[in-house]
């Protein structure tokens, strides 16, 4: 990743060291976006340094689940865990970006919501949840918001099948099933 | 209100909740709902168990107040006397508008409490449409990606395939030819105007105008007409591809180009004379629904909603991507935050867009309308019969496709509903490691219970619709 040429971009206002630090947390400019990378327990604390730092809008809050790809390239300090939130934050003010990615274990997956910094996150944690299993602690309504709500697992984790509709097909003219008769779906 | 024992395994329906069978409050509820199941109801928990903090989404309080101002050692303190909140739970009525009711513009159902026709809370319930796209991004190859997130809001087909193409450019590091760039502006201006149109006509026909709805539609027909002559379709396009866009312009787009841009001004005033000046629009719009712009920025919605509050953002001008540094035309604000502030941006914006419609037809540039890299951009048909080569690269393309390098890139536009943006995490391989699309109607939606508390429920009607959802984009 580090021999990509960052692309020319038009958003001049974005400007900063290669390898920086934010808040005490290491940040990086990442294809053109100025991206800060925390964990768990400095999360909170960053999200309200950032808001005071003038990114009052809450662009969106997603998930990724890291499970099959391991080896992505983080800074140093940052222990790499199976899940990261992700969350876009905008300054217009400064009309600037910046992107939050903390990391979150895969085995108890829980952050603390960013509802008290930023109303808007609300329906993001709700889907981030719904998709990922990851909790929002302190979230005022932590409740599925895409699938229906007695919905098992969570389906953008990457250990969730796909799964597949059991084919029917018709019976041949002559009678004979071409599945042997057994309706097994697979 | 009975006080009927509640039974810790047994499911609260929505029924026992109307009925009061199951008493709000106190850890006892909040325990059972934890025993009961960990994802939560998704229904409107009543009104007991609402708490301050859950009552702030409605009134956008952790926005207003300042730090410090109103927050307490036990959160934040809200001024419950705003909307007659000391009803027993008895005398309102929950209702469900929707999930198919003709003025949600899709399947959005909307939960209101009412005292008499007073709306006290309300909460849309979305997920109807939900088909599991960014699912399905992840197994599409980059350039079959296009093909899936055209079909998220399907009202602004282009500004996804946009979005998306953006970001893979981004991350490939392409830089794509200014025809295509510029051709790119031209579609995805059209496509405001179109889903403007549409938007005219529904909330045109969730007014009672129901020649507008005509009218609306009429127009939009006119619009995707150039579409279908240039892309193929009329909608899901696929016509914005990573690398540039599917074909050049066809023959005479210029004449049809410009005859639209004569067409649609005049169209414009006849909507002026029909519907801004009539008196029952102005009613039924004016002073209703107002939000401010600190709660518009807190609750992080974009487009004409934001707009409305009087915050001069747009990302054309605010930070510019394809070539919009180079045409000239306004942001359109508005003062007071309510929905006639948002018709009038909304019918505004057609007006701008055309502005810039007549820019780009002078300033087209020639050359290629897709970049030149036999990576990523596949042969021409006939060079694939004489060209051993064409036919190798346009044999690999299609089986294994483009390997992006690893990485993530966010790259949001415009849409005619708010920021629209695509966050693509690649590792290496051909296809999004993960594929998340920002929708702005999802977005936006968040501020329907705060638009709504306190109005009438003839006026929610009008809300959903200036709130513009499109329940592909919420849902995906």
């Amino acid at each position: 990743m580090s021999d990509q040429t960052p692309e020319t971009d038009t958003h001049a206002a974005q400007e900063s060291p290669a390898q920086a630090s934010l808040h005490g947390c290491p940040s990086e400019m990442l294809f053109g976006a100025a991206v800060v990378h925390c964990n768990r327990d400095s999360y909170l604390e960053l999200c309200r340094a950032l808001k005071a730092d003038g990114y009052v809008m809450p662009v969106g809050v997603s998930g990724v689940d890291y499970l099959t790809h391991p080896g992505r390239s983080l800074p140093e300090g940052i222990a790499p865990e199976r899940f990261e939130v992700v969350v876009e934050l905008l300054s217009l003010r400064d009309r600037k970006r910046i992107r939050v990615r903390c990391q979150v274990p895969g085995d108890d997956p829980h952050v603390p919501t960013l509802f008290d910094v930023w109303p808007g996150v609300e329906a993001h944690e709700r889907e981030t949840y719904d998709m990922f299993g990851i909790r929002f602690d302190g979230h005022p309504d932590p409740s599925r918001i895409l699938m229906p709500e007695d919905w098992e697992g969570h389906p953008l984790r990457k250990d969730y099948d796909v799964g597949h509709v059991p084919v029917q097909f018709k019976e041949s003219p002559s009678g004979v099933s071409a599945a042997g008769g057994s309706g097994t779906g697979r | 209100m009975s006080n009927t024992p509640v039974n810790p395994t047994r499911k609260a329906t929505l029924l026992d909740k109307i009925l009061g069978r199951v008493q709000p409050g106190g850890d006892e509820l909040n325990e059972l709902l934890e025993i009961k199941t960990d994802e939560g109801i998704q229904e409107m928990a009543p009104r007991g168990r609402t708490t301050d903090r859950e009552m702030s989404i409605e009134s956008g309080t952790p926005s207003r107040l300042g730090e410090g101002a109103a927050r307490t050692a036990e959160g934040i303190r809200l001024d419950r006397m705003d909307v007659d909140i000391e009803v027993p739970e008895d005398e309102t009525m929950i209702l469900n508008l929707g999930p198919s009711h003709p003025s949600t513009h899709g399947v959005l159902r909307v939960m209101v409490e009412l005292d008499g026709e007073s709306i006290m809370r309300s909460k849309a319930v979305v997920g109807y449409l939900h088909t599991g796209m960014e699912k399905t991004g992840e197994e599409l190859m980059y350039h079959q990606g296009s093909t899936n997130v055209t079909r998220m809001d399907y009202l602004a087909p282009f500004f996804n395939e946009l979005t998306f193409s953006l970001g893979v450019e981004r991350l490939l590091g392409l830089e794509i030819p200014p025809r295509a760039t510029w051709i790119r502006m031209l579609m995805s201006e059209f496509n405001r105007i179109s889903s403007h149109f549409l938007w005219l006509a529904t909330n045109g026909a969730d007014l009672g105008a129901l020649n507008m709805l005509v009218y609306g539609w009429r127009d939009r027909e006119m619009v995707l007409s150039f579409f279908e002559k240039v892309t193929g379709l009329r909608m899901n396009h696929n016509y914005i591809r990573p690398g540039g866009v599917a074909a050049d312009l066809p023959d005479g787009w210029r004449d049809d180009v410009l005859a639209l841009c004569e067409a649609i001004p005049r169209r414009m005033d006849e909507y002026d004379n029909l519907l801004t000046g009539q008196p029952i629009v102005q009613k039924r719009l004016q002073g209703v629904g107002p939000i401010d712009a600190d709660t518009a920025i807190g609750l992080g919605l974009t487009g004409p909603l934001l707009r409305s509050t009087g915050v001069a953002w747009d990302l054309r001008r605010d930070q510019p991507y394809l070539a919009y540094d180079d045409v000239d035309f306004d942001v359109i604000v508005g003062t007071s935050g309510d929905c006639w502030d948002r018709y009038a941006i909304r019918f505004n914006e057609i007006r701008e867009s055309v502005r810039i419609i007549r820019q780009i037809v002078d300033m087209m540039p020639g050359g290629d309308y897709r970049v030149q890299d036999k990576k990523v951009t596949p042969p021409p048909r006939n060079r694939i019969d004489e060209s051993m080569e064409a036919l190798i690269h346009h044999f690999k393309l299609y089986t294994e496709g483009f390997r992006v390098p690893p990485g993530e890139a966010y790259v949001p536009v415009e849409s005619p509903r708010g920021e629209s943006g695509c966050f693509i995490v690649s590792d290496g391989t051909s296809r999004p490691y993960r594929l998340h699309m920002r929708a702005a109607s999802f977005a936006n939606l968040q501020a329907l219970p705060h638009l709504a508390r306190g109005s009438l429920l003839a006026d929610t009607i009008a809300i959903v619709s200036t709130i513009d959802p499109v329940l592909g984009d919420v849902d995906r």
